[in-house]
């Protein structure tokens, strides 16, 4: 119980953090804003490397290394394409 | 390594997380705000790969090689026009691995606790609607399927399921052990995800990406719950935020609310007037040279993108269009609404990519003054969001819908293929006004035209 404490509050907080940070977006951004902010999601790849390198059962290490190499696609790509893309904004000369 | 250590860099990380974020809302920090997010991303898989519970990294290695060169090379080669539907797909695949991640934890953990498993079937099933929600999304932005699929009762199934996949979760809860339901329950979900998006239509996705963008972070923040992970929860979460804030702009830009998207569907139209009714006779059509003359005597252009533009590539033959109007002294600018395309600022990715100055791009609440001291405003493959129907009519799919008010400028040329209606499936009384030219044929040739008309004179 103690635990989930703590991970509810930081949850409440990043949230309200989250809200905060992101209250004016300027539409040129909208595109690489969920671009990027969809590679942070791949943070789940962390979970999926411990499920993939704990060697629990054959099925769990199948399971992870999935997870794993979707994660990942997901991050790489993102993070690259957002910079791709965030490379061509380009300001009146 | 240390278990503090671990901690104390996915603390580091979570700050870069943030600030990254924070440097991704204005245009002059966005790129080092994205390096920053991807540094964040580096620092928490190292260190995760040196925790302690990590006692194999051979299968991890091959999985992060191919993910990253699939990853890279599909952001390396895709085009601007297609960025929607990369985005739906980098979607389903983090959403896909948080389902997998809380899959294994459910098998791993002999004694998990309530936090754990409530948080993996809330994991289980947002991560299946984001997953399978975005695949659907991808294949209609793809135009692979045609027409949205509705069959009566949809909505009561659609109730079902969602109590369904949920009753599940509640047996994954109460009985841990037997992890077959978990899988029942992502098939319930998968259901539902699939029917949730299929009877939505291309012109909503801007709402439907970014809300799936938003459940892929807190589908991740769910498994930072049943990982008791920090950084998870963190990362998770913020990415659950900005996507809500996003949605919330897009629904508003709409007029209608997340939940008339998802379940009220649009083409229901009653009473609103034939095209012959408002069309007949009163439909001016023009050609290259004529409005070539239009433009020599305009001092200021105003060009409105839509997904016309997109679809036909036509970017650069706009950006040519605009520097031969400038070269003769004519203020250009370009007035992008918020849902124009098919995701959040998708016009501003293509104008970008043609090299469009960024601040030449101006939202509708700024730029809606001026049309009044416009002299040709150009609208190139839009419809309902110049339809100024949303002003007047209340009753119509589209009424209270903020729109651009091309119809204030002294005349405005469209640019169209016909005169079929938008999504929204009504005629558009902009097309028959007295001050409105339509110029007939596809974006990219009929500005091609432009361009060369316009460097004869």
């Amino acid at each position: 119980m103690e635990t989930f404490v703590v991970a509810l509050t930081v949850f409440a907080l990043a949230v309200f953090v989250g809200f905060e940070i992101i209250t004016k977006i300027p539409p040129t951004l909208h595109t690489p804003l969920m671009s990027g902010s969809n590679a942070i999601s791949g943070i789940t790849l962390i979970g999926a490397v411990l499920s993939a390198g704990s060697q629990h059962t054959t099925l769990t290490t199948a399971l992870g290394v999935a997870a794993v190499f979707l994660a990942t696609l997901n991050v790489v790509g993102g993070f690259l394409v957002t910079h791709r893309m965030l490379g061509m904004f380009k300001r009146r000369d | 390594m240390n278990v503090t250590l671990v901690n104390f860099a996915y603390l580091v990380a979570s700050v870069l997380f943030i600030l990254g974020l924070k440097g991704l809302t204005h245009p002059r920090t966005a790129v080092r705000g994205n390096f920053f997010g991807a540094l964040a991303m580096l620092l928490a898989v190292v260190v995760t790969l040196l925790d302690h519970r990590v006692v194999s990294l051979e299968y991890i290695l091959y999985g992060l090689a191919a993910g990253a060169l699939v990853g890279a090379v599909l952001a390396l080669k895709i085009q601007m026009t297609a960025m929607p539907e990369l985005v739906a797909l980098f979607n389903s695949f983090g959403g896909s691995a948080s389902v997998l991640v809380a899959g294994a934890a459910l098998i791993e953990s002999q004694t998990p606790t309530v936090q754990s498993t409530v948080a993996t079937s809330i994991s289980g099933i947002i991560g299946t609607i984001t997953f399978w929600g975005s695949l659907v999304g991808l294949v209609k932005l793809r135009e692979w399927v045609r027409g949205a699929l509705r069959f009566p009762g949809q909505k009561a199934f659609n109730v079902l399921l969602t109590l369904g996949s949920v009753a599940a979760g509640a047996l994954v809860v109460l009985e841990p052990s037997h992890t077959d339901m978990f899988w029942i329950m992502v098939a319930l979900a998968s259901l539902l995800g699939v029917l949730l998006v299929a009877p939505i239509g291309g012109a909503d996705m801007p709402v439907v990406l970014a809300f799936l963008n938003s459940c892929s972070g807190l589908a991740a923040a769910a498994t930072g719950f049943v990982l008791s992970n920090n950084v998870l929860i963190i990362a998770g979460s913020l990415v659950g935020a900005s996507g809500l804030i996003l949605t919330q702009i897009m629904c508003r830009a709409m007029n209608r609310s997340l939940g008339n998207v998802f379940f009220g569907g649009v083409g229901a139209v009653t009473d609103s007037a034939s095209d012959d009714e408002v069309y007949a006779g009163k439909v001016k059509s023009t050609s290259a040279e004529e409005v070539a003359m239009l433009f020599e005597t305009a001092r200021r252009v105003v060009v409105v993108p839509g997904y016309g533009m997109a679809v036909a590539q036509a970017q650069h033959a706009v950006r040519d269009l605009a520097n031969e109007l400038e070269a003769r002294g004519v203020e250009v600018e370009y007035a992008i609404h918020p849902v124009a395309g098919r995701m959040p600022g998708h016009m501003n990715v293509l104008l970008a990519e043609a090299e469009v100055a960024y601040d030449k791009l101006k939202e509708m609440d700024v730029i809606n003054s001026s049309f009044e001291q416009t002299d040709v405003t150009l609208v190139i493959g839009a419809n309902d969001v110049v339809n100024p129907l949303a002003r007047v009519d209340d009753s119509g799919p589209i009424a209270g819908m903020p729109i651009l008010d091309v119809d204030r400028s002294r005349t405005v040329v469209v640019i169209k293929r016909s005169l079929s209606p938008g999504f929204a499936g009504i005629p558009n009384p902009l097309f028959a006004a007295d001050n409105t030219l339509m110029y007939f044929g596809s974006a990219k040739e009929a500005v091609l035209d432009l361009v060369a008309a316009v460097k004869e004179n």
